[in-house]
């Protein structure tokens, strides 16, 4: 904002009362002001134009709006804005770099893990959630962790050995890092 | 010198896909992430009810909702001409309710506001005085007598039926059944489904009034057909309509139609001269929008004592909803399902099909599947089946004694459609190997005496995919060809635009493989548009699998008219004759001496900087092809599972998929295909199903009732290929998308029968839910018809 102006609503739509919050979203802070019942999905997509995150059924049940609160998987379409006041909120557009894709991205590429793309954000961050506690996960474990997260096109097969495939991306990444450290 | 087409991403490579780079990083472009300035919000009112009359709609406590700028009712479209629409099958369907409400879930009225929260707020506060009339929730009911009509809206309709079509030879079929040694009988329910993409549908209107054009951002599979009908329905002119389909999250079907909500949003823009975006919620896509199937068989073979299949007779009775609005070529009213038995070797059919109204969402030929050929696949492999149990013959040996022949090809079906190519016995016989058929079955009978119930069951069937040829194929009169335009630029990249529209299919990576494997352009140049009717070709769009056998051949088709005035071009700059030079991938050469040469992007300079006298400059072509005949995949799927006898519940052991669907363009993507079908299969014959209570109330209205599988329950899938190419089509493809969804349920069902053999149960219908099964189980009789209904009144 410039502070040359400030636009001015020409009337009034709503008198509803609003709440101020902070939330950190992908690392960055942002305050809003809201009403209490937006929900946080809304507050991503429309209030800060993060359009990676998508609705798709409004019932906690397809995962497509799934993000990173604090680390762990939510169903952003079932919570309030306001809920998420002081937390760390991760969205698909905070897992690459300007760069690098990350490792989950480069796995749902390499095997073909999505068509339409549309659950794609929310089967990375759950998997991102799961690979993060897990960093060796089985097949069956992997199908465990998805079992929030709708798909329509690919029959899974391939979501499963994408993720597979991040998790052996990232240990052997890891693997580097740490002989780095001991070298250096 | 040599270009190694799969490293230019040409024919057969598994490229990576160009549209994930997007999509990976939350940066697709879907109808809801569309913001324009000044944009107000649509949300509709539907009917609670599923039949009863409107005695008044009060719309004053949602105008006093400060925000809200418009209330729509049926009363305001009607003062515009605009309360009903045509559909794409001849009938009529009310975009806003007037009269009556003929299903729960239809649109009654919308309300236009500042932010969707105020117009949901708004919807709520309008009230509508109904009166309550009785339901007809099945074809039975419907053709009942005294039953109530449900279309008494149009003159002549006394009664709620559709259609009463028949195709077949009936005195020759009832001769061959006159002869039979033995007649099977099976009757069939496929159940409501719903396609339900994640994504559900919406629009976002812009109506400029400066400048009188509308541009209607949709999620539809077919844009150029929106673009006619909106010129038809809102007397807008054609050229002042621009229709652009972004990034669509799925579609399987639901996003051909024309729904209520496109067309409101399309006046209220007009109204108030400012873009209205309409974002359907997921009940309001579950219970109003394109379902699929929902169709009752009684269906006969007649047959030789030895397996061989004589005869068919087939009748059935499909529920439509309130409305006819079914998107398929016109002639077909029960779409393609006359296409059962085309894989077999049968001399005569006939089939009898009876269309009529109910109090449900209208639809019904929708959900991966190319005009009903789902129903007819899964009533053929179930009949085959039945007709092996009853002779006591095996279910892999009658299929492989009534399979045409691979040197019996072109083939006439027993309804009169013509195959053209195919190795059927050997694609069972792939499969049986891979499940490992025999040993399978000795193990079936180990477990046998250890309580356990093991099953085996077979579909196998060939498609017709593609629609259409213009003979035959139309919707609304428009012929079903299709379009590939193509700009090659003066550094030799090129944009490639069609009349289809990706909606996970992955055109953007395929189409380019088309025109690296015709010109060697490596994909990597090309560039891939669809979907906006301002830009792109006129065409059809994308369902029924007929993106490659249509718009692809057309993308070929034009790539060699590029090719050919290349060819002009290249002969110039050798300054030898077009008859002395030959083509290899990319570069002209003189034939006499072969290192003589130019390529394709030298050619491409020369026509904008160096053509020989008397051409015309540039490098660019369209090409519209229209198909001499469909394309016929065949598909071997064969599941095994094991039935828990105490419970009912079935797991599945193994998946093998053997799928023929002629040149692979990109193998990676056609597995994807065919996984993503594998699955929707299983979900159907497993859980997936849409059912209605005696008032017409929808079960399955959200993803908590309407259960579709996850990872967790999803099984594996091991896949085989056979590659018998397309005689016709420009290189050798088949249509894909659709073949596991369609030969896929049979599969399952036939496995989990197969394991109850013993008991006598001859059918349980879809979806084989756990108390389904351990009710046939344990009371060994048939469990027939859409759940709720069989305990109802």
């Amino acid at each position: 904002m410039t502070g040359l102006f400030t636009k001015v609503p020409p009337e009034p739509t709503t008198d509803a009362e609003v709440r101020r919050i902070t939330v950190s979203i992908n690392g960055n802070q942002h305050t809003v002001d809201v009403e209490p019942r937006l929900l946080l999905a809304h507050l991503i997509r429309q209030g800060l134009d993060l359009t990676g995150t998508h609705t798709g059924c409004d019932t906690a049940n397809c995962g497509a709006c799934t993000v990173l609160f604090d680390g762990a998987p939510v169903k952003s379409c079932t919570m309030f804005a306001v809920q998420a006041e002081g937390h760390e909120i991760t969205t698909v557009e905070g897992l690459a770099t300007a760069s690098e894709l990350h490792p989950i991205q480069e796995g749902f590429k390499d095997e073909h893990g999505l068509q339409c793309g549309f659950c794609t954000p929310g089967m990375m961050l759950t998997a991102k959630a799961l690979l993060d506690e897990n960093p060796d996960p089985t097949e069956d474990e992997v199908r465990w962790a998805l079992s929030g997260n709708f798909c329509r096109c690919t029959g899974y097969q391939n979501i499963v050995k994408s993720v597979l495939s991040a998790a052996a991306r990232l240990r052997s990444q890891s693997a580097i890092d740490e002989e780095e450290g001991e070298t250096s | 010198m040599t270009i190694d087409e799969i490293k230019i991403g040409g024919l057969g490579a598994s490229r990576h896909r160009v549209e994930d780079n997007r999509f990976i990083r939350g940066k697709g472009n879907y109808i809801d992430d569309i913001s324009l300035p000044g944009m107000l919000h649509m949300e509709i009112l539907r009917s609670p009810l599923a039949h009863a009359r409107i005695k008044s709609v009060d719309t004053s406590a949602a105008w006093a909702i400060p925000g809200v700028r418009l209330v729509l009712t049926g009363e305001l479209m009607a003062s515009r001409n605009l309360a009903w629409m045509p559909t794409l099958s001849y009938d009529t369907q009310a975009v806003l309710a007037t009269d009556k409400v003929r299903f729960q879930g239809q649109e009654v009225a919308c309300v236009v506001a500042d932010d969707p929260y105020i117009a949901k707020d708004a919807c709520e506060a309008i009230i509508v005085d109904y009166e309550p009339l009785a339901v007809i929730v099945n074809p039975t009911q419907a053709m009942a007598d005294g039953a109530p009509v449900i279309r008494d809206d149009k003159e002549n309709q006394h009664d709620n039926a559709i259609f009463d079509w028949e195709i077949g030879d009936k005195d020759g079929t009832d001769r061959a059944f006159a002869d039979a040694d033995a007649i099977s009988e099976l009757e069939l329910h496929y159940p409501r489904s719903h396609p339900s993409p994640i994504e559900t549908c919406g629009s976002v209107a812009d109506f400029n009034r400066s400048t009188s054009k509308l541009t209607l951002y949709m999620t539809s599979q077919a844009p150029h057909i929106i673009r006619a009908a909106v010129a038809m329905v809102a007397e807008l002119p054609e050229h002042m309509i621009r229709v652009v389909s972004p990034d669509l999250g799925g579609g399987f079907g639901n996003k051909v139609p024309i729904y209520p909500g496109y067309v409101v949003s399309v006046l209220a823009s007009i109204l108030l001269e400012r873009p209205v975006k309409w974002i359907e919620d997921k009940t309001g896509n579950l219970i109003s929008t394109g379902f699929g199937r929902d169709i009752y068989l009684r269906g006969q073979l007649a047959l030789r004592k030895d397996g061989k299949i004589l005869g068919v007779r087939m009748h059935t009775d499909s529920d439509h909803g309130a409305f006819f609005s079914d998107a398929q070529p016109s002639k077909f009213k029960i779409g393609l399902l006359h296409s059962a038995f085309a894989c077999y070797d049968i001399p005569v059919a006939h089939l009898t099909a009876r269309g009529v109204y109910t109090n449900k969402a209208p639809g019904g030929v929708a959900y991966r599947c190319s005009f009903r050929v789902t129903e007819a696949m899964f009533f053929q492999e179930r009949m085959v089946q039945a007709a092996a149990d009853d002779l006591g013959i095996d279910q892999a040996e009658i299929r492989r004694l009534n399979f045409v022949s691979d040197d019996d090809f072109p083939h006439r079906t027993p309804f009169g459609f013509l195959t053209d190519s195919g190795q059927y016995r050997k694609c069972l016989d792939i499969g049986l190997e891979a499940i490992g058929y025999e040993d399978f079955l000795k193990q079936k009978e180990e477990a046998k005496k250890n309580g356990r119930l093991l099953g085996i069951g077979i579909s196998t069937m060939t498609e017709p995919l593609g629609a259409g040829n213009s003979r035959e194929f139309d919707i609304l009169g428009i012929k079903m060809f299709d379009s590939a335009e193509l700009r090659v630029h003066m550094t030799g990249k090129a944009i490639l635009r069609t009349g289809a529209k990706s909606q996970g299919q992955g055109h953007e990576t395929t189409w380019a493989q088309i025109v690296a494997h015709e010109l060697g352009i490596p994909a990597e140049d090309i560039v891939v548009e669809e979907g906006d009717t301002d830009t792109a070709p006129f065409g059809m769009g994308t369902y029924a699998s007929r993106s490659t056998p249509v718009a692809g051949a057309a993308v070929s088709m034009v790539s060699r008219k590029i090719r050919a005035k290349a060819r002009k071009i290249a002969a110039h700059l050798l300054e030898v004759s077009e008859e002395d030079i030959d083509w290899e991938l990319g570069r002209f050469f003189v034939r006499s001496s072969p290192d003589t040469g130019v390529t394709i992007q030298e050619c491409a300079v020369a026509a904008y900087s160096n053509v020989p006298d008397g051409m015309e400059p540039g490098l660019e072509n369209n090409a519209y092809y229209d198909p001499p005949n469909l394309t016929w995949p065949f598909g071997c799927y064969i599941t095994t599972v094991e039935v828990d006898p105490g419970t009912g519940v079935w797991d599945v052991l193994s998946v093998v998929a053997v799928d023929d669907c002629g040149v692979r363009i990109n193998p990676m993507i056609v597995e994807g295909q065919i996984m993503g079908g594998l699955a929707e299969a299983y979900a159907m014959a497993s859980m997936q199903f849409i059912t209605f209570d005696v008032e017409g109330n929808c079960v399955g209205s959200n993803y908590m009732d309407y259960l579709l599988p996850t990872a967790w329950e999803t099984p594996g899938f091991e896949l085989h290929e056979v590659v018998t190419p397309c005689p016709h089509h420009p290189i050798g493809a088949k249509g894909v998308g659709e073949c596991a969804t369609v030969g896929g349920p049979a599969a399952f069902v036939n496995a989990v029968l197969d394991a109850l053999k013993d008991t006598g149960v001859r059918n349980i219908d879809m979806p084989l839910l756990p108390d389904r099964v351990y009710e046939a189980l344990t009371e060994h009789h048939d469990v027939s018809g859409a759940p709720p209904l069989r305990t109802g009144s």
